[in-house]
């Protein structure tokens, strides 16, 4: 696998990553916008934009995006976090300029207003359809409550209100604003050469608009706090508890990972063993999500609506006692050979690298290969958890539930 | 395509392996799948399978529980067990050469688990729990509900168990869910990866070669269930499931059914996307799919809308499904050979996927079709084929399951 990067004279960054090994080639666009660039008033305009952007060109019409891409076979997609939105298509290497120019040309849609009404009923529909996921009902609301005051307090799909309220000339000066080439990297992994990937990159990017859009980072502070949605005919509980975690930025972040692994992964972790394994819970996750200056340990806990209380207890009891002792040497180098080999596996597949080559440029402009990525895992200690666990606790700043109680202790 | 290259190897006990060598991959995967599944359940014993799949992993051979679970991750192995309606599945993926010591702890998971009883009250209490959280999706629930109701009895049972039989769940009917079942012949194990054959089946031979064959258990199939179903929910959409006959996947008009399908429903082009959703902006998430058993098979829907728009998105879609035989172009056709190639060689990037693929084969068809010839079966078909399976074999008879707070009307017409 080889690194190639460069950027072109109207700033966009171009990476690949090189792989004649490979049977396919994955390509996508990385934009530094999400949830946390709306103001107030537009708030799920960058998912919805990510939407309009399936809706096609003057070139391109709405029947044609869909249509091109599945003719050469693309598996395609995009996505929209509170950070970034992506598009992305993985294709066989022939079929690399058509998906290329495709790709790029829907980074700046026509925007058509009848198109923008008919995405906004399906906007609306998917907004209803997450209502009906209680655990995604309890994301929403945790996140909401544990960043409030900050950028990163807010919806990702936004509400039926703020949605159904979006005007389309919003939505335009949204995208002027933001989808210029300092907020966007272009990348491609797998099966193909940096001389294509250049000549597409120049064919097809270079007349896009400079510029960026500063986003302040500045790190969140949470306060924390509580909310209880209460639906009384549900039969479970979900609760969603936050606390801070390391920024993108930060070194401790390998650290902060891999503890989320010997804690609260889904197999073989304390929380499993404690919780999952006697069945006291359906399920116990700690998750460690890194974002833009800031950073959140998320744990999703599902169980019976009578044990709440208890089993809060046991999840207190069980990070406190990580917070005094930290974690042992067998746990770190257990979860070491875990997560060494969700890597190699990853990497076999250019979608899998794709995705970790876009977050490293747009967080660090930094390119880390599966080799650095192997050598910065197996060089972490115990000492660098605890100096993770020293400065970012695990602890339950923030809580949100969705089910069948009026209250919980908290 | 690449070449591929596949061996098969048929032990005397009636256990078959088949090997897939990779040589551009640094993994190797493995699954293994036991005719244990919930169609063997004994009536009124739904979830005796799911229960065994979470009890089998606490503890096996000389290893208590942890020991097991430590043992797993310092090999790197991403495993997994789960019950289907035909087989117990065992399925891992790590580093190829930490694959055998993979496979020795899996012969202990599959032939000398402890199954304490001790432990028995917390597996139920895990899937008393799952079970009560499915009853809050009800996304997920139109999905099982409407297998339930459109696949023959036994493969119609939902094969996570339900809450009703959960009380008849004990640690004998566990056992002997184990012990009636778990034999080697039927039982077939695929490998796929960067491995070498001739030491994979020395592996496999210490693993499992001594291993005693029993009877094989008997089914009898059953009866359907009812054509039109409502389930009361205070949901935010209204969740529909529409099934209708298509062919097993041994059946020589599977690859056109496959394709009929993917006229409706594969990629974001095709006919139920298109129309649902881009046109009428009805749903977000629509689709249909073809599930393909042994011996029978089905085309699986679903649509979610808001409670009122969901009759207007029922009554698209049956309309689209009834379309299908007025005419397919030939873009639509070619859009589908498209996109079935570019999944045959991508499966070339994931050994896990190689694995299952080589062992379900195995089943279901008694041999291996190798990726080039799906793909030549793909690439024969022609539109004329399709309408003619379309018009032998109609949408109609549709079996109609929603979930939501208003019951919908079906208008078949």
């Amino acid at each position: 696998m080889k690194f190639h990067q460069t950027t072109l004279s109207n700033g966009l960054n171009v990476i690949a990553e090189i792989n004649p090994a490979v049977h396919s080639v994955a390509c996508g666009f990385f934009v530094r916008t999400g949830a946390r660039d709306e103001a107030g008033e537009v708030n799920g305009v960058s998912h919805f934009l990510e939407h309009m952007a399936f809706k096609g060109t003057d070139k391109f019409s709405a029947d044609d995006v869909n249509r091109v891409f599945d003719e050469v076979g693309a598996k395609y997609n995009a996505s929209t976090s509170e950070e970034v939105t992506m598009f992305y298509g993985a294709i066989l290497p022939e079929y690399l300029p058509q998906t290329f120019e495709l790709l790029a040309s829907i980074l700046f849609p026509s925007l058509r207003q009848e198109d923008f009404d008919m995405e906004k009923k399906v906007i609306l529909e998917e907004i209803s359809m997450y209502q009906d996921q209680p655990m995604h009902v309890a994301y929403e609301h945790a996140m909401l409550t544990h960043f409030a005051g900050h950028p990163l307090g807010v919806s990702i799909l936004g509400s039926l209100d703020s949605v159904g309220a979006l005007t389309s000339t919003q939505m335009r000066q949204y995208h002027a604003d933001h989808y210029r080439t300092g907020n966007i990297t272009c990348v491609v992994a797998g099966n193909t050469s940096w001389e294509e990937v250049l000549r597409l990159a120049n064919q097809f990017c270079s007349n896009w608009p400079s510029g960026q859009h500063e986003r302040p980072t500045f790190e969140a502070k949470p306060v924390g706090g509580k909310k209880v949605v209460t639906k009384l005919n549900s039969l479970q509980q979900n609760i969603i508890q936050m606390a801070a975690a390391p920024t993108s930025q930060d070194e401790l972040r390998y650290a902060a990972e891999i503890l989320s692994v010997i804690v609260g992964d889904d197999s073989s972790s304390r929380l499993y063993w404690d919780m999952v394994d006697p069945g006291y819970v359906e399920s116990a996750d700690l998750g460690y999500h890194d974002f833009d200056g800031s950073g959140a340990y998320l744990t999703f806990l599902s169980c019976e609506p009578d044990s709440t209380n208890e089993n809060l207890e046991r999840l207190r009891k069980i990070y406190d006692q990580v917070n005094a002792e930290g974690v042992t040497a067998t746990e770190l180098e257990q979860a070491k050979n875990k997560v060494a080999s969700r890597v190699v596996l990853r990497s076999e597949r250019p979608m899998g690298r794709l995705s970790s080559l876009g977050g490293n440029w747009l967080y660090r402009q930094e390119y880390r290969s599966v080799a650095d990525d192997m050598a910065k895992l197996q060089s972490l200690t115990v000492r660098d958890i605890r100096e993770a666990l020293d400065r970012y606790p695990l602890c339950s700043v923030t809580t949100s539930t969705v089910g069948p109680l009026e209250e919980i202790a908290v | 395509m690449q070449q591929q290259s596949i061996h098969t190897h048929h032990f005397p006990n009636g256990l078959m392996l088949i090997v897939e060598e990779m040589k551009d991959v640094q993994s190797a995967a493995f699954t293994c799948l036991v005719p244990a599944g919930s169609i063997f359940e004994p009536e009124g014993q739904n979830g005796n399978g799911s229960f065994l799949c979470d009890w089998i992993t606490r503890g096996a051979g000389d290893r208590d529980s942890r020991e097991l679970s430590a043992a797993l991750d310092n090999l790197g192995l991403q495993h997994n067990e789960h019950i289907g309606s035909q087989h117990v599945s065992f399925g891992g993926a790590t580093i190829a050469t930490r694959l055998p010591d993979s496979i020795r702890i899996y012969s202990d998971v599959i032939r000398r688990p402890h199954l304490p009883e001790d432990e028995f009250d917390a597996v139920r209490d895990g899937i008393e729990q799952s079970l009560k959280s499915l009853e809050d999706e009800p996304q997920r629930k139109a999905t099982i509900e409407l297998r339930r109701r459109s696949f023959t009895h036994p493969w119609s049972r939902p094969v996570d168990g339900t809450l009703e039989d959960l009380p008849n769940i004990t640690v004998d009917t566990v056992r002997n869910h184990y012990t009636s079942l778990f034999r080697p012949n039927d039982c077939i194990i695929g490998i796929a990866g960067n491995v070498d054959v001739m030491e994979m089946i020395d592996v496999v031979g210490e693993a499992f070669g001594d291993w005693q064959a029993k009877t094989p258990a008997k089914v009898t199939p059953g009866g359907t269930g009812p054509k039109r179903d409502f389930i009361q929910h205070e949901s935010s959409q209204t969740h529909i499931g529409v099934a209708y006959d298509s062919v097993s996947y041994p059946d020589p008009d599977y690859y056109t059914a496959w394709a009929a399908v993917s006229v409706l429903s594969g990629g974001m082009s095709a006919r139920l996307f298109t129309e649902i959703r881009e046109k009428r902006g009805l749903c977000y998430s629509v689709y249909a799919s073809q599930a393909a058993m042994k011996h029978e098979g089905r085309v699986l829907c679903y649509a979610g809308s808001s409670n009122d728009r969901a009759q207007e998105t029922l009554d698209v879609l049956l309309q689209e499904l009834k379309k299908l035989g007025d005419g397919i172009q030939e873009e639509e056709l070619a859009r589908c050979k498209a996109r079935a190639k570019s999944s045959l060689i991508m499966q070339q990037e994931s050994t896990g996927s190689r694995a299952g693929s080589i062992a379900r084969d195995w089943f279901l068809l008694g041999r291996v079709t190798t990726l080039q010839e799906v793909r030549d079966r793909v690439d024969e078909l022609t539109v004329p084929m399709l309408l003619d399976y379309v018009h032998r074999k109609p949408a109609q008879d549709f079996t109609v399951l929603t979930i939501g707070p208003k019951a919908l009307e079906v208008n078949e017409s």
